[in-house]
């Protein structure tokens, strides 16, 4: 066998005077970079296996292991960075597509890290959360264009809605993707926190149809999975057209994943790839769209609202406008930070919009047409903490769509090696001696208490505002300031600069 | 009474309970690094795990009403508790004939060598009140204690 | 109600224990030949060994006959039963009567000669007086003889080397621990006492006892004679039913009793050495003179005299034994009686590790296990629930550790698991 250039990316310390020899990181590394040796009676560790998942120090009962990053070095150099350099040497010894899980990972500008929120003082007094009501409840769908009252009672009929009791959803994520308990962890959460989450492409498991109340079921390209039950199941349905983190092409579910499970839920063959075509085969125009939300309305009798997801893309306000007048109900945007279990590297990481930018501008344009309040927006795309929520509801958005948080919150450790289907977590993973790491009454206490961390924060910052509703700060963009942005920048955005 | 139960869904077969409950056991009562480490007997695990990654479960004493290992023992060192109806094991009275060993179905007691040797079972760490080193250590909730 | 239990040994224990899980009010007369509170009869072996104090040996404490409303009549022999008039003679000359009584009067060192007891030095070994007598009367260096190499006589023989005695096993069987043990496993036991200084002639038997005053040698039937200042007689114990000469009490080898432990005179139970019960292995009425299977018959006993509702399934023989450090477990039978019976054998020479598992009709009937005895008691459970465990399985068992996972989930799932689905 020829020399193989790719050196360890990270290197497993032992301290040796506290390990006990006890084999627990042995029995617990999917990838097998721990082994015992018989011989010594010592664990020894294969560092080239190690992806950093933390799944063995974490577990480790004496705090013995470390991972560090290889501090093997290469000769310093601003463009030919390692990773660079790293990628080549893979792709010359497999000649493929190189592979990667999550959101992109390169340092673009964080653009939520450059917007700051308002605060009172003196002249507006602010609300304290703890004394005072406060509302969250948002309403997701298309609103009226105005409102009979009679006898201090709404009287004109709305169409179908969902209620959320705080504006972030669970983001699709498939099975087949993730594991079944990371979905029933979430659809838990959704159900005990009052909000929602999205199957994906997956379909729906059978042990799902009873969180349906809490369910946006998805129809994309592939359309695994997709029947009237399903339909009928969920609270909304969701037409896929792209993803934050693959914008343009398809899914792609290896044969390996698509155990019996997987196969009942999408309708599709044990063993069998998984393909979503990169378009869907039916949709050429917004009026092929159109068909197809009113088919689905169709199908559900114009029970449950219809959401388009889109990728963040160069015209994305153009394509907004076009998805509201096909007839949607909700827009969901994902960012080009948006994860996955799998894409192209170079796809992930140069491909796209921030969320940031995909916003302003939808929300700029609709409200420009008129037509903002016949479809609610919601965003994606790495929504990280309750302040990028508080910043986006103030940027125009009506909820966000949280994944890569959820599953954080779940146990992931972000080593980005979904597409091995070895996620020592239980997460990614359709193994079953992985998959059961996963307790999902655990993870749908984590989620839920995630949510409830998040809904706490997110009123001390209204509070602080002086506001006592979420809706009054629904593209409320004054109580934003740029910081460190150009003009153009800023402008784009809709906010003025700090000190303004 | 409360015993230890065992969701095999979700347990591992990480030993982790087999760690903490030799901890617990040890006179550095908890501190797993001590245990192992400074401790010339170490004390035997009181659970086991049996299985591999796919399909494991731990097991450790039932107290169960028929108590075949308290009937067995030939000095009364193992009876049960009128009161609790935990079954427990008077290690001082112990001589180590292993007839407990013998005779129970779940093969819950198991030997221990030192300075002296003596059976050992699972005692719910010294009560009902709060969880055990093993349900307190479970990283994945397989363990609880419950009536 | 008076009840009343002859006997204060393991099987009278399990009745007062029996009978006080039903019935917290009537009391309960012990009457106990012995002058000692309840001890445990297997210890003796470990007291003369010096690896227990007389203290250590009370089978239950100190405050058990209180706590229980137990009048404890000690250092009283029970003489007679009188069945009809529900009386019992003593031997101080009263009489008292019951209501319900249980007949736990144990075994009695079998004697083949019994004039040899008469000559000093001569010891039986099952009671706490006869490892007193001989700790009085041995000295280190001295040698002994033992005559049986059964359970009984093995400890007594470890009990006296750890005490710096030369000791001699004399059986008349060809091997040790005949009862309980195959050749393979008697060679390796054996191979393992002789390494620790003890000599053993087998196939052989004594012939004549030597010493005018006390004994001073034995002469086996080969004509080998041995010099020894000891001999302890430990052939076997055989059921002690004298009481129940001459009454309508049934007795076969021991006294028979049905499920709820009565013997075929109302409101009379036996239980322990003395009775002869159903076997499950045999499907037959035995003797069965071991511990667990004495208190398990004494609690239905007791349950069944006051009142409740219990019944004995069957007992089998087991054992745990262990000399010096070589931990020996077995049940059941262990050497096929007829040919439908199956043995498999896992035998690691250098390890002294033997495993030995007898099947018949798919279930385990009977094993052996050297050195290797951990969670042995989930084979005893397959042999108690008779689990139809087919070849593979017992296989399996054989093979690898002895454990739970290998089983049908369902046999011990039970109680175990919680949640999940048994996989």
């Amino acid at each position: 066998m020829p020399i193989g250039l790719i050196t360890p990316s990270f290197i497993v310390e032992r301290n040796e005077n506290k390990c006990i020899q006890c084999q627990v990181c042995v029995r617990q590394c999917a990838n097998e970079v721990h082994w015992f040796d018989e011989e010594t009676q010592k664990v020894f560790a294969e560092d080239a296996n190690c992806v950093n998942c933390h799944r063995c120090v974490t577990l480790c009962p004496t705090s013995t292991l470390l991972v560090r990053k290889n501090p093997l070095e290469f000769r310093e150099n601003s463009n030919w960075r390692e990773d660079i350099i790293r990628s080549i040497y893979l792709q010359a010894e497999s000649g493929g597509i190189l592979l990667a899980g999550m959101g992109n990972d390169q340092p673009y500008p964080v653009y939520w890290d450059k917007l700051l929120l308002n605060a009172s003082q003196v002249t507006n007094p602010s609300i304290d959360p703890l004394r005072e009501p406060m509302e969250l409840k948002t309403f997701l769908g298309r609103k009226p264009e105005t409102l009979t009252i009679k006898n201090g009672k709404l009287h004109s009929s709305l169409p179908p809605q969902l209620e959320l009791e705080i504006p972030v959803m669970f983001s699709a994520m498939s099975f087949g993707s993730i594991s079944l308990n990371a979905i029933k962890s979430l659809a838990q959460a959704a159900q005990e926190v009052g909000t929602y989450y999205n199957t994906g492409e997956g379909g729906l498991h059978r042990d799902l149809y009873a969180f349906g109340a809490n369910t946006i079921v998805q129809v994309a390209s592939g359309r695994f999975g997709v029947h009237p039950d399903y339909l009928n199941a969920g609270a909304a349905i969701e037409i896929k057209i792209g993803q934050g983190a693959k914008p343009g092409i398809g899914g792609h579910l290896p044969g390996q994943k698509v155990g019996k499970a997987v196969s009942e839920t999408r309708m599709i063959p044990e063993g069998s790839d998984a393909l979503s075509p990169a378009p869907h085969h039916d949709i050429y125009s917004i009026e092929d769209l159109r068909q197809l939300i009113f088919s689905l309305k169709e199908a559900t009798e114009y029970t449950k609202p219809v959401s388009v997801k889109i990728a963040a893309v160069h015209n994305v306000a153009a394509i907004a406008s076009g998805i509201a007048r096909a007839g949607a109900d909700i827009i969901a945007i994902d960012g080009f930070r948006g994860g996955t279990g799998a894409t192209p590297l170079r796809i992930r990481d140069h491909v796209g919009l921030p969320i940031e930018f995909a916003l302003a501008a939808v929300d700029s344009r609709l409200r420009q047409e008129g037509i903002r309040n016949q479809v609610s927006i919601v965003v994606a795309g790495s929504i990280r903490h309750s302040a990028d929520v508080v910043k986006a509801i103030a940027l125009g958005a009506d909820a966000v769509y949280i994944a890569s948080s959820a599953l954080i919150a779940l146990g992931c450790h972000m080593c980005q090696k979904c597409y091995t289907g070895k996620c020592n977590w239980g997460i990614a993973t359709q193994e079953p001696s992985l998959v059961k790491r996963l307790n999902p009454q655990i993870g749908a206490r984590r989620a839920a208490n995630l949510l409830r961390a998040w809904k706490h924060e997110i009123k001390e910052m209204l509070g602080g505002m002086g506001i006592n509703a979420l809706e009054s700060l629904r593209g409320n963009r004054l109580m934003l300031r740029g910081i460190g942005l150009t003009d153009r920048e800023l402008s784009i955005l809709g906010v003025s600069a700090a000190g303004e | 009474m409360k015993r230890v139960y065992v969701n095999p869904e979700f347990c591992l077969g990480c030993k982790l309970c087999e760690i903490h409950c030799i901890a617990a056991h040890s006179k550095h009562r908890n501190n797993v690094l001590k245990a192992f480490k400074e401790t010339r007997f170490r004390p035997v695990s009181r659970v086991i795990v049996e299985g591999d990654n796919l399909n494991s479960f731990a097991v450790q004493c039932r107290h169960c009403d028929e108590m075949f290992c308290a009937k067995a023992c030939i000095t009364g060192a193992l009876q049960k508790d009128p009161k609790t109806g935990a079954v427990a094991i008077e290690e001082s009275r112990c001589v180590g004939c292993w007839t407990c060993v013998l005779a129970c179905p779940f093969g819950a007691v198991f030997r221990h060598y030192g300075e002296k040797k003596y059976a050992v079972k699972c005692d719910l760490c010294g009560g009902e009140e709060s969880d055990p080193a093993c349900v307190k250590h479970c990283p994945n909730e397989a363990l609880v204690l419950r009536e | 109600m008076q009840y009343v239990i002859i006997g204060n040994s393991t099987a009278a224990v399990g009745g007062i224990e029996g009978i006080r899980q039903v019935d917290r009010v009537n009391p309960i007369t012990v009457i106990s030949e012995e002058p000692f509170h309840t001890y445990s009869r297997p210890l003796i072996s470990y007291f003369l060994a010096g690896k227990v104090h007389e203290q250590q040996m009370l089978y239950r404490k100190h405050d058990f006959y209180e706590n229980n409303g137990v009048n404890l009549m000690r250092g009283i022999k029970a003489e007679r039963i009188d069945p009809l008039n529900k009386r019992i003679v003593l031997n101080n000359g009263a009489q008292i009567s019951y209501d319900k009584v249980l007949l736990a009067t144990g075994g009695k060192p079998y004697l083949p000669k019994p004039e040899w007891m008469r000559k000093p030095g001569v010891f039986t070994f099952t009671k706490l007086e006869d490892a007193k007598k001989i700790r009085e009367s041995i000295a280190t260096g001295d040698q002994a003889v033992v005559v049986g190499a059964g359970l009984i006589g093995l400890k007594a023989a470890e009990a006296l080397n750890l005490l710096g005695m030369q000791v001699t096993v004399i059986d008349l069987a060809e091997r040790v621990l005949s009862s309980i043990l195959d050749s393979t496993a008697a060679g390796i036991v054996q191979g393992y006492l002789e390494a620790k200084g003890i000599s053993f002639e087998l196939t052989t038997t004594v012939e004549q006892v030597f010493g005018e005053n006390r004994v001073e040698g034995i002469r086996l039937s080969g004509g080998k004679e041995i010099a020894c200042k000891h001999l302890v007689v430990a052939i076997g114990v055989v059921p002690n039913t004298e009481l129940v000469l001459n009454t309508p009490i049934k007795v076969n080898r021991g006294i028979l009793v049905n499920s709820q432990m009565q013997t075929n005179v109302s409101d009379v139970y036996a239980a322990g050495d003395v009775a002869e019960s159903y076997d499950l292995l045999y499907r037959a009425h035995r003797v069965t003179p071991i511990l667990p299977l004495a208190y398990t018959q004494g609690e239905i006993a007791g349950k069944s005299m006051g009142g409740g509702e219990t019944s004995f399934n069957g007992g089998f023989a087991m054992n745990s034994i262990g000399f010096f450090n070589l931990p020996i477990i077995t049940a059941g039978i262990i050497l096929p009686p007829s040919s439908g019976y199956k043995e498999l054998v896992n035998y690691l020479p250098g390890q002294q590790s033997y495993k030995k598992l007898v099947v018949h009709e798919d279930k385990i009937v009977g094993f052996i296990l050297i050195n290797e005895v951990d969670r042995a008691g989930i084979i005893t459970g397959l042999i108690r629930e008779e689990k139809p465990v087919g070849d593979i399985l017992a296989e399996q068992l054989l093979q690898d550790n002895v454990r739970l996972s290998c089983l049908p989930a369902a046999w011990f799932s039970k109680g175990l698991f919680w949640g999940g689905k048994a996989s």
